[in-house]
């Protein structure tokens, strides 16, 4: 069967975009609160916390998404976790991004000077409040670009959730082309809206990164 | 419902499994340097002083950067299928592959040619160098050499993000661990077993890139042994003052000495 590409088609498309945000912003603020505690785990001078969360970084960072993604999805569904396709995809995307945005926040947190840490240790601060209150706040402004540049491999990331079939952007793209089989047109429009969702933040990104550079130019 | 996991079932099909491995590995390796060879000529060429030409590979970039691979990949594929050019899965995941990896590597070669300093192309200019040498030994080697690390991040991410391939069915680990599980219900296991897979070909990229790395790049290799030296050597002088040798603290001191005497 196949016709022609009409506005119908168009509305169904920007209907699943707001699927592709819903589950960008799901995996991000989950991701987010994972990615802290991971990067906690990182710098604790605790040697049996340190130890576990490299391991799980350097895991996750060696794996596929789709194999993850796999693994939550059909190897729990054997099991009797018969999840819904939104929850295994924030699921594996949330552990994905909490690997990727611990590691980037350690270097962050890291790059703050060691001096820092010893003259909060002279004002009797303890590890949290240093980490709280001199620390983290500077580190934060470090980390905004690399964040908001993962933000959008997120977005691009989430495509794979069409794979098992949770009917975001590209799974939208996908159904529509089975029934009219116009293959360039349509997935040249899935490609079009992911830009126009991911470029805006990497010229923000971008801008950012060139922002907090002008000390070194 | 109860939690076993039982790999035996998995054992006939180890063949199978490296056989996806290695069609992987292959895919991988092709595009990477395929790709960067792409990369570095867009990463010039980003640079020309041809508005038309910068801005259409700043074009090529973005579009890459900003989409996804498996809309690439799908556009590729069945996009030059309805056209009526019918390329085999292997050649259409290699080639989405070059040209995804093309943006990333050219985006970071650039970023280590933006960061050569003016003064040594200038220099370069002036010792007569051809434009094609000052290109190759001043400004590609060193940016290379500076920006190797996250090329080799972006190199692993490539073979991972090839799994991807195998929704255009291109029998790789992943297509692989698919039919392996539909064979033998152990969806679990499979991708347990595919997920080691993986991180063991991460580690060998990483491995080989590390080993390319000291291969190749004479010059770190120089600077880490002059500094071994170095501090072999600031170690031996303070081994001899704390034993009070009196040949090597006399001597450096009595140069000391007749150096401010003149």
């Amino acid at each position: 069967m196949i016709g022609n590409f009409s506005f119908t088609y168009l509305g169904y498309m920007v209907q699943s975009v707001g699927w592709t945000l819903v589950l960008s912003a799901l995996a991000f603020v989950l991701g987010m609160a994972g990615g802290f505690l991971v990067m906690l785990g990182r710098i604790s001078p605790r040697r049996w916390l340190r130890l576990p969360t490299q391991v799980f970084i350097e895991a996750i960072q060696g794996i596929p998404l789709l194999i993850l993604l796999f693994i939550v999805y059909f190897g729990l569904s054997v099991y009797g976790f018969e999840l819904p396709s939104i929850v295994a995809a924030a699921l594996a995307l949330m552990i994905y991004t909490s690997a990727y945005l611990g590691d980037i926040w350690r270097g962050c947190v890291q790059a703050m000077p060691r001096a820092q840490w010893e003259a909060a240790e002279c004002l009797s601060f303890s590890r949290w409040q240093t980490l709280r209150l001199v620390i983290i706040p500077q580190a934060v402004r470090l980390s905004l670009p690399p964040t908001i540049g993962f933000l959008v491999q997120i977005i691009k990331m989430t495509s794979l959730a069409s794979v098992i079939g949770f009917v975001e952007l590209t799974r939208a793209g996908q159904i529509i082309n089975n029934s009219i089989f116009q293959p360039f047109l349509v997935f040249s429009l899935v490609g079009v809206f992911y830009f126009v969702l991911c470029y805006p933040l990497s010229r923000w990104s971008a801008s950012l990164e060139d922002r907090l550079n002008v000390g070194n130019r | 419902m109860h939690f076993s996991l039982n790999f035996a079932p998995l054992a006939p099909y180890w063949p199978v499994f490296l056989e996806g491995a290695w069609l992987t590995l292959k895919m991988s390796a092709l595009s990477v340097v395929i790709g960067t060879a792409l990369g570095t000529l867009v990463a010039f060429a980003k640079r020309s002083r041809r508005r038309l030409i910068s801005r259409l590979c700043g074009i090529y970039i973005e579009s890459v950067r900003n989409t996804p691979f498996l809309v690439q990949i799908f556009l590729l594929y069945f996009g030059l299928a309805s056209m009526g050019v019918h390329l085999p899965t292997f050649t259409a995941s290699v080639l989405a592959m070059v040209i995804n990896i093309g943006a990333y590597a050219a985006e970071i070669i650039r970023a280590g040619l933006e960061s050569v300093p003016r003064g040594q192309i200038e220099a370069a200019e002036c010792l007569g160098l051809s434009k094609w040498r000052i290109a190759w030994h001043v400004m590609l080697q060193p940016s290379i050499e500076k920006v190797y690390p996250s090329l080799t991040t972006q190199f692993i991410l490539m073979m991972q993000a090839s799994a991807i391939a195998s929704q255009i069915s291109a029998e790789e680990l992943t297509a692989v661990a698919n039919t392996v599980q539909s064979d033998t219900f152990r969806s679990l296991e499979t991708y347990i077993v595919v997920a080691a897979l993986y991180l063991a070909l991460s580690l060998l990229v990483k491995l080989v890139a590390w080993a390319a790395g000291e291969y190749f790049f004479k010059r770190r290799r120089t600077v880490r042994r002059a500094a071994a030296q170095t501090a072999q050597a600031a170690r031996r002088r303070a081994a001899a003052a704390r034993a009070g040798n009196p040949a090597a603290s006399g001597t450096s001191a009595g140069n000391a000495a007749q150096r401010s005497v003149s």
